[in-house]
């Protein structure tokens, strides 16, 4: 069965991802509203900005943010000039790292629900009365709500699965930097299949829950365009 | 009292589509905006809701100013107290009838809003029944008496209609269209209506904006614009006047209801209201012919004496005549050569024989 060491990786990883997704959702939301209203040439640029995760080894983007968040890195020198120490093999380093390498799941669900809006809710809102920001919250997030739920499970899940960035950014301290991906690599390399089939199962079962839960939940949910 | 009059001058380009309207329009009635699509009608209804916030102009109603580019004012839909409904009724669909209608309610904070007139508002429109249903649940003719209510419980200085039948098929419009016309009856609010339809313009408009290409081509009162051979709308097939006529009495066994219209008498289909009611009834010119003297054997009740007052041979093989009949003006489509053998010229009283009229409402 699961020993502590695989307990204390479970739990950590769960912080991170849950942690992650929030800031995720927190600065994707406003990126993504943006990347789907803008008229801005600089459009295409943030896009495929968002969306490099996709297609990068994670050991790319992993080995980039290792340079750029350590001694010598400009993000390294800055936060040691705030007296916060260097980023990598820390836990707030390694949710820097998640949240960039699984931002593409968060802000292209998102910005798809928000163009499927269209435009013309927003102008009724305003032609009742409704400021922006109060048409935001009031029409936007509540017609969005199956984007939000899209990109908040693929966040988390996403997430959950990584291995290569957080090999790079995080390495490998128990109870500190060493996710559940991690911990399966050590028991295989331990050769401690038995350990390795409980965690890997385990994941197994969990990134199909998520994704069946996700599928017949959004299937249910009302249209979020039935503005016909 | 002041004359309440609407100032709306606005320019905008749209690369080769260019658009520039000066337009003065009476502050109370219902004024339509006709014109074929693309024409900026719509484009000139957004401008007055300050959803084209590219148009350069100004706008004022009534006293109020809601935008001056020169001096840099340009207030914000939001903060404009206008009722705007859409061509696709544009129900938030997430709220159901009576939050869609509270919608703007909350915003305006009148706390104490008066719930009757809310419920008049919805016995009126006929939704007092729908209002626990989601949009979904609504057909379209549904939908848009909802979405004119959203828009008339803010007891807005203006209400702005963007083709809201052209939605609909012909018989959703014929449930909506009653609706309509007393709205303008019950509530004292100036209309701004968009549409192509000269059937909707004639029905509803007491002043009628004619847009081309993105301007103004003619403005004024409906029963002038119409008469006017200077217009493509007279050479059209279906050109008509509109003419407000009273009841005087009926003729049930001859299904018959005189009318009168400016001194003299019509007769038409027995319609279902009382004497002393107003009727708005229209006249096609291809309905109206015309003969030298009055004809004293003939099966067409209604012939009238008239002048003519304009004569426009423009039209392939037709001319069109305009004649002045006590105040009204009537639109005649005769052929050419009927127009020549009469010898037809402005000034020549003549006797107009009209085979059928249509009423409005």
């Amino acid at each position: 069965m699961l020993n502590d060491a695989d307990l204390a990786a479970l739990w950590l990883t769960f912080k991170i991802a849950s942690l992650s997704t929030l800031l995720m959702l927190l600065l994707g939301t406003p990126l993504a509203w943006w990347l789907a209203r803008t008229p801005s040439k600089w459009k295409g640029v943030c896009n495929a900005l968002v969306a490099m995760p996709l297609v990068l080894p994670p050991t790319v983007l992993g080995f980039y943010l290792l340079i750029l968040m350590g001694p010598n890195g400009v993000v390294g020198k800055i936060t040691e000039n705030l007296g916060l120490g260097t980023l990598p093999f820390t836990f707030s380093g390694l949710v820097i790292a998640s949240v960039l390498y699984s931002m593409p799941f968060v802000v292209q669900p998102l910005q798809a629900s928000f163009s499927a809006i269209g435009r013309q809710p927003l102008e009724a809102a305003a032609t009742l009365r409704a400021s922006p920001l109060d048409t935001f919250f009031s029409v936007v997030l509540p017609l969005a709500k199956p984007g939000f739920l899209t990109a908040s499970i693929l966040g988390f899940a996403h997430t959950v699965g990584e291995f290569g960035v957080v090999l790079m950014v995080g390495g490998n301290i128990p109870g500190k930097t060493r996710v559940v991906s991690v911990q399966i690599y050590n028991h295989v390399e331990a050769l401690e299949y038995p350990q390795a089939h409980w965690l890997a199962g385990g994941l197994l079962v969990f990134s199909f829950s998520v994704l069946l839960i996700l599928y017949s939940t959004l299937k249910t949910q009302p249209s979020a365009q039935p503005f016909k | 009292m002041k004359t309440e009059t609407i100032t709306a001058r606005f320019q905008l380009n749209y690369g080769d589509f260019q658009f520039a309207v000066d337009l003065q329009l009476p502050g109370s009635g219902v004024t339509v905006l006709l014109g074929y699509s693309g024409c900026g009608k719509t484009t000139l209804l957004r401008c007055i809701a300050g959803l084209e916030r590219a148009a350069k102009g100004y706008f004022a109603i009534n006293g109020t100013i809601w935008q001056d580019s020169q001096n840099n004012l340009f207030l914000p839909t939001y903060q404009r107290n206008l009722g705007y409904v859409f061509q696709e009724a544009n129900l938030f669909p997430h709220l159901s009838v009576i939050d869609n209608l509270r919608f703007g309610l909350k915003r305006i904070h009148q706390q104490n809003f008066d719930n009757d007139k809310l419920t008049a508002i919805t016995e009126l429109l006929g939704i007092n029944l729908l209002l626990d249903r989601m949009p979904d649940r609504l057909s379209g003719g549904e939908k848009q008496r909802v979405a004119i209510a959203r828009a008339l419980v803010l007891n807005p200085d203006i209400l702005l209609m963007d083709e809201p039948l052209a939605a609909l098929d012909s018989k959703r419009k014929q449930e909506v269209m009653p609706y309509l016309l007393k709205l303008q009856q019950e509530f004292n609010i100036p209309i701004i209506y968009v549409t192509h339809s000269q059937q909707e313009a004639a029905q509803l408009a007491d002043t009628l904006v004619l847009m081309e290409n993105g301007h103004v081509q003619a403005s004024g009162e409906i029963s002038e614009t119409l008469g006017r051979i200077d217009l493509p709308l007279a050479k059209e097939k279906d050109a008509a006047v509109v003419w407000t006529v009273v009841i005087i009495h009926h003729e049930p066994e001859f299904r018959l209801t005189t009318v009168d219209c400016s001194g003299y008498r019509l007769s038409l289909p027995m319609i279902d209201a009382s004497p002393g009611s107003k009727l708005r009834v229209q006249i096609h010119a291809r309905d109206v012919s015309i003969t030298l003297q009055a004809p004293n054997q003939t099966s067409i009740l209604n012939v009238l004496p008239a002048i003519i007052t304009g004569i426009n041979d423009d039209l392939d093989g037709q001319t069109i005549v305009q004649l002045q009949v006590g105040q009204l003006t009537l639109l005649s489509h005769i052929t050419r050569k009927s127009a020549q053998l009469l010898a037809l010229t402005t000034g020549l009283s003549v006797f107009v024989q009209i085979k059928g009229t249509s009423l409005l409402h």
